[in-house]
């Protein structure tokens, strides 16, 4: 330990000026390439989402994210200036002060605002992602077990869990624009049906049987992720998404059903 | 109130330093242990971060360690498995908990209130002598067959009532170390209330004391549930009842004979411990901060009502939001509103912990040393942990984020960030009068500042790869069209992972050797106010030569008119 501790802090300029350019370049460089590189951003940012709610879940983000951006640049800000600002220095000792219960009032006020509104927009969001789902025209049943997605359509009768049902293993194929309700149940342990571009996430638990509702609206190839821990194979757990025309949609069906 | 002056008698050497019922022995015990067990941990954490950046790569030397883990040198997916879930349990149950609650909790209580030694000294031996047998029973998992548990540390049923034997070593470690908990915090709970010294009123009190009893309160009343929890757990496994495995499962095409039980049970019954625990892990820290700032600010603490009334809101509200980690779990999307709103709330009452921290160092006369920086680093750092909380709060955000690394950089903010930085400011504070001798200042702090890049270097990008989709407790991400191009990020992060373990290197040999050769510390080398100072560098077997009393608060610095800057608790104003 330094036996001087008690001595004012002079900043060593030349040091300041070192870390100061060191933590510029830092900020600086990644940013600009950040705001340039258009291809780049998209490389280290969300997968597109291609789901009707996709959009409604990145707005959120990046309203959750300008807000505690603000207050992260605001509160270090504040530190750092402090630190500066209130080193020990010589002829200016500390103030002797024991709080100010208006500022109290004010920063326990304030910042229930914001999360109250932030909960309110989540709400929104969540009520319609959550919600009772819009009329579907396509009904699914993912079943998961070690280490594969079982998906199950209707056949001719237009009924799940019946004979005529048509059965594949991690292919998904969805129609664009249309609505489906997918039931997420599970054979063993716990799965999780996550499709990063839907933005949509479900566990798959054994002895329930629940549902979520999917509207892509981009056609493409995509894959299943678990996003469960569910043993060693947990890792190859992965599954394709196929959006395509309601049409070759159809036909896949149709072939998938004289295969099977 | 039973303070008498003790009249204790010298003890032999087994007494003094190995089965002692002193508290600063067994805090020091529970120090030295928790920080081998950090170690070890921060071992675990260096094999998973060589799998994330070299996925397949050979490791020679780790074929003589685990032949079966890694055979060949290559890592096989269940040792992965074990890795994280051991990484996990052990940073956790034996690393984070007891250091700052057991290490601390034991030689600051007694100390700080003005008490000879704890008011159960004997429970409180007892309480560390299950903490060495829980670590082993744990580890124990490695030489079963198929290896340790491989559940990860939130072992979520019904994977961890069907995998090998090692999750019933986990299982019993779990409910040891519980019982230590719940030891630990009945003693603390009744040394605070009874034992305080004559004056030490209540709103007398340090934060560190305020945090320690209302995280004793925590644990006192969360950790039974987890008891609970787990012995259930351990009848599935054991004893073929069903309280987490329903009805027609099929594993491995065999039909499970079980029936009626509730997957989701464990979950809320988990985390019903699990979720106070992260305060449990927190609180502390908090406290500690909220000592140092004041004495190197050379300021009273801003705001003391506000900051004991915000430590309790948290507490409480800590109990009411265990659901938050469940929101893609199945449960009712209804349930999902309720907790995001509590969940929510909880960012008030931290958020005035932050600006009393702030208004605090506002027209103060800041002092450099190593607990400083440690605190401020906590404070700066922390705020990202809490800040990314309110991302995992916002339902819909969370669909996307949950089980992602998006939550793993969150809760390693919070854990690291926040626990551990705490727990390096109160090491390099108290060790002075742990063991009477100074740490090296200046290679204290370089450790402070070298732990602070790294830890950004490895921890910053796990919320690019949450937000890339990238999900948690993978083996090889590489497969993912979605993942395959965050290898180079991943790569860099290992490296920076191992530099930031070499970086521990430095605390380790200043510590070491700072116990034995360091310069010898006076009663109060840091000038301040509380009781532990006023009592020699390190104290006596019953701490004070004569019963204290206190007069004022706890941060009495700079008050006007008086020659030193600092007004001891024991001395009239």
């Amino acid at each position: 330990m330094r036996s001087d501790w008690r001595e004012p802090v002079r900043a060593p300029r030349a040091a300041l000026r070192v870390f100061g350019a060191a933590l510029g370049a830092l900020t600086v460089v990644p940013t600009s390439l950040w705001a340039q590189d258009a291809p780049a951003r998209a490389r280290y940012w969300f997968p597109p989402a291609v789901s009707s709610y996709g959009g409604k879940v990145d707005h959120l983000f990046m309203v959750v994210l300008w807000i505690t951006g603000i207050i992260f640049f605001l509160v270090e800000g504040a530190l750092l200036y402090f630190l500066i600002r209130y080193r020990r220095r010589e002829g200016q000792p500390a103030s002797y002060i024991h709080g100010h219960t208006g500022v109290e009032v004010i920063w326990t006020v304030v910042p229930a605002i914001i999360v109250v509104m932030l909960a309110f927009s989540s709400q929104r969001v969540w009520s319609y992602i959550q919600g009772p789902p819009p009329p579907h025209q396509l009904e699914i049943e993912v079943k998961a077990e070690q280490f594969a997605w079982n998906i199950r359509y209707a056949g001719a009768d237009g009924q799940l869990n019946t004979a005529d049902d048509i059965e594949t293993i991690n292919q998904l194929h969805l129609p664009v624009n249309q609505v489906v309700l997918v039931h997420v149940t599970s054979k063993d342990v716990i799965h999780s049906f996550f499709l990063p571009q839907f933005r949509i996430k479900r566990d798959a638990v054994p002895g329930l049987n629940t549902s979520i509702w999917l509207q892509p609206i981009t056609e493409g190839h995509f894959e299943i992720v678990c996003a469960e821990l569910c043993g060693l194979g947990h890792y190859r757990m992965r599954g394709f998404v196929v959006i395509e025309s309601p049409e070759a949609f159809r036909a896949w069906l149709e072939q998938t059903k004289r295969a099977g | 109130m039973s303070t008498q002056p003790s009249t204790h008698h010298k003890l032999g050497f087994w007494r003094t330093y190995v089965f002692s019922t002193d508290h600063k022995t067994i805090g020091i015990q529970f120090l030295f242990t928790s920080l081998v067990m950090i170690l070890f941990g921060g071992l675990l954490a260096m094999l998973i971060r060589w799998q994330l950046g070299w996925p397949g790569h050979p490791l020679p030397f780790m074929e003589k360690i685990a032949p079966n883990g890694m055979p060949g040198g290559i890592m096989v997916p269940e040792y992965y498995n074990m890795l994280f879930t051991m990484h996990g349990s052990f940073m956790i149950f034996f690393g984070i908990i007891p250091i700052l609650v057991g290490a601390f909790g034991n030689y600051l209580i007694p100390l700080k209130i003005g008490a000879p030694d704890m008011a159960f000294p004997r429970m409180n031996a007892i309480s560390y002598w299950l903490f060495p047998p829980a670590a082993l029973v744990m580890l124990s998992g490695f030489l079963m067959e198929g290896g340790a548990a491989q559940a990860g540390w939130t072992s979520y049923a019904p994977l961890s009532a069907i995998m090998g034997p090692g999750q019933t070593c986990w299982l019993i470690a779990v409910i040891i170390i519980g019982t230590s908990s719940i030891l630990g915090s009945i003693n603390y709970i009744a040394t605070i209330i009874n034992m305080r010294a004559p004056g030490m009123t209540f709103s007398r009190m340090p934060m560190s004391i305020w945090a320690l009893f209302i995280t004793a309160i925590m644990t006192l009343l969360a950790t039974p549930v987890l008891a609970s929890a787990t012995a259930m757990l351990l009848l599935d496994r054991t004893l073929g009842t069903s309280f987490f495995l329903p009805a027609g499962m099929i594993v491995d095409g065999n039909a499970l004979p079980h029936s009626g039980g509730q997957v989701l049970l464990w979950q809320h019954l988990f985390w019903f411990y699990s979720h106070p625990a992260v305060y449990i892990m927190i609180l502390p820290a908090f406290g500690f901060v909220s000592d140092i700032l004041p004495n190197f600010a050379r300021k009273p603490l801003f705001g003391y009502k506000a900051m004991v009334y915000a430590t309790a809101a948290i507490a409480v509200l800590g109990f009411l939001v265990w659901a938050h980690h469940m929101f893609v779990s199945g449960m009712n999307p209804a349930l999902g509103t309720s907790f995001m709103a509590a969940t929510m709330v909880i960012a008030v009452p931290t958020g005035v912990k932050f600006f009393n921290w702030l208004a605090t160092l506002w027209r103060g006369s800041i002092r450099f040393t190593t607990p400083m920086i440690h605190a401020c680093i906590f404070i700066a750092v922390f705020l990202i942990g809490g800040l990314t909380g309110i991302f995992a709060a916002a339902l819909p955000i969370d669909i996307y984020i949950h089980d992602t690394y998006f939550i793993v950089g969150h809760l390693h903010y919070v854990l690291f960030g926040g626990s551990l930085f705490g727990a390096f400011a109160g090491i390099t504070y108290w060790f002075p009068k742990m063991f009477g001798r100074q740490m090296s200042d200046g290679l204290g702090k370089v450790h402070a500042i070298l732990t602070f890049i790294f830890f950004n270097a490895v921890m910053f990008p796990m919320f690019i790869l949450g937000i890339n989709g990238m999900p948690r407790r993978i083996y090889d991400y590489r497969q993912y069209a979605h993942l395959a191009h965050l290898e180079p990020l991943n790569r860099m992060m290992s490296v920076s992972a191992f530099l930031l373990f070499l970086t521990q290197m430095l605390f380790a040999a200043n510590f070491l050797w700072s116990v034995f050769k360091g310069r010898k510390a006076p009663e109060n080398p840091w000038e301040s106010t509380t009781l532990e100072w006023t009592t020699s560098s390190p104290p006596p077997h019953g701490n004070f030569a004569k019963t204290p009393t206190v007069y004022h608060g706890p941060y009495e610095y700079s008050v006007p008119g008086r020659k030193t800057d600092w007004l001891p608790q024991t001395q009239r104003a």
